[in-house]
């Protein structure tokens, strides 16, 4: 399930750094320390990863803790993926 | 970090020196630094427009300050007329210019009852609306819901999808852009400089509108807390509702508190917690002074953080490849 951290990794690079090959995130990097997403960018990445996944964040799980690092991501994402229910 | 305890106190101000202070700076900046003949403000009714006003008819005479009702559809009854008995108490020459017709041109209502429409596909436009924000002060990211009433009273709520939101917002913002428009068409006219109304709790944390009422050539009370503000509306003899209206965004059709759609807090805890934040005061004091746990005063300065990063480029000028000094003759 790596991949997930990736997917997140490439979309911030496309579409918030704009492609910058500059642009060195960590996979426990603070988004919000690195100033490379703010409020609204939040958002938009709440967006990618409910369609992205399939799932709906819940008001309460808007939390730094969840969002905000590439792993605090893919921890987040394998935790809902696994309460699911499982498909037939 | 720590100054000690905040108090109401914190924010106590000299009116009569900062009425005096702010005049002087105010005759200077419009005739030796714009070289403009007087100037021009909207009025809304609210304590932020009607200070100004009162403050540049301190500085200039009211014969150098011109008014300008501008409601539209989904502005409060009370908003132009409290606004247009402020300008005749002053004595200043004022206009009514109803922008609905122009929102509606532009695609305004149209573009927002849209993004609504994705969201509450039953809404209509005799149903009212309104945007709340939720999650940060509580440690959380900011997020926004859509309230909505149908003409029959039932509410309904919902977190707004980005696109939506920023549509939402977007269309909004025209009121306050056209509104800044019809500002510079009186201006121009007049050869009057416009008076931007921001107070400090908006400015500092990106509380308007670029190119809308976030425009202006001077802004007088930018530097001030809501609370400051409210103390100089005393001080200069506005009308009591003014003195005491709770400050609304008066954008939305449903009654919008700005601290409901932006701040989170209200504005005496927001003055407190923001003068706080720029004096460097330690969260466990502003805890105190709020009576609040220490965890949600440090939620409250991540807040205000957020808020000044996410705004930043509000403030910014457009940028240049290179810097460029347009040189001044001698």
């Amino acid at each position: 399930m790596s991949d997930i951290k990736e997917q997140v990794r490439a979309y911030i690079v496309e579409n918030f750094v704009m492609g910058s090959t500059k642009f060195v995130l960590n996979d426990t990097d603070s988004f919000m320390d690195k100033h490379v997403v703010d409020s609204t960018g939040f958002l938009e990445l709440v967006t990618f990863i409910e369609d992205s996944w399939s799932l709906t964040v819940e008001d309460e799980e808007m939390v730094p803790e969840n969002l905000d690092s590439l792993a605090n991501i893919e921890a987040f994402v394998n935790r809902k993926l696994s309460a699911l229910p499982q498909a037939a | 970090m720590s100054n000690g305890i905040p108090g109401p106190r914190s924010l106590e101000i000299d009116c009569s020196a900062e009425v005096d202070r702010i005049s002087q700076w105010m005759v200077d900046a419009v005739g030796q630094q714009l070289h403009r003949r007087g100037a021009v403000l909207g009025l809304s009714g609210g304590v932020d427009s009607s200070v100004c006003a009162a403050l540049a008819v301190r500085a200039l005479g009211e014969k150098k300050v011109f008014g300008l009702l501008m409601p539209e559809i989904d502005s409060s009854s009370t908003s132009a007329s409290l606004g247009g008995r402020v300008a005749e108490q002053l004595g200043i020459e004022h206009r009514l210019e109803d922008i609905a017709p122009a929102l509606r041109a532009i695609g305004c209502y149209r573009e927002r009852d849209a993004a609504i429409r994705a969201v509450f596909p039953d809404y209509r436009e005799d149903w009212k609306s309104k945007i709340a924000i939720a999650g940060g002060p509580k440690g959380g990211v900011n997020f926004f819901r859509m309230i909505v009433q149908s003409p029959s009273g039932e509410m309904f709520d919902k977190r707004l999808p980005i696109r939506e939101y920023l549509q939402i917002v977007a269309a909004t913002n025209y009121k306050q852009r056209v509104r800044k428009t019809v500002e510079y068409f009186h201006a121009d006219r007049l050869n009057y400089a416009v008076i931007g109304t921001p107070n400090r709790l908006e400015y500092e944390q990106g509380f308007f509108v670029k190119n809308g009422d976030g425009a202006a050539d001077i802004k007088l009370i930018a530097h001030l807390y809501k609370t400051q503000v409210y103390a100089l509306a005393r001080h200069l003899g506005l009308p009591d509702e003014v003195c005491t209206a709770a400050p609304t965004t008066d954008t939305y059709s449903l009654p919008q508190g700005q601290d409901e759609f932006y701040f989170s807090l209200p504005y005496q805890q927001m003055d407190l917690a923001l003068w706080s934040h720029n004096h460097r005061v330690a969260a466990a004091d502003l805890a105190q002074a709020l009576g609040v746990e220490t965890e949600q005063a440090e939620h409250i300065y991540a807040d205000i953080e957020a808020k000044q990063r996410t705004t930043r480029y509000l403030h910014l000028q457009a940028l240049l490849v290179e810097p460029v000094f347009v040189r001044t003759p001698e």
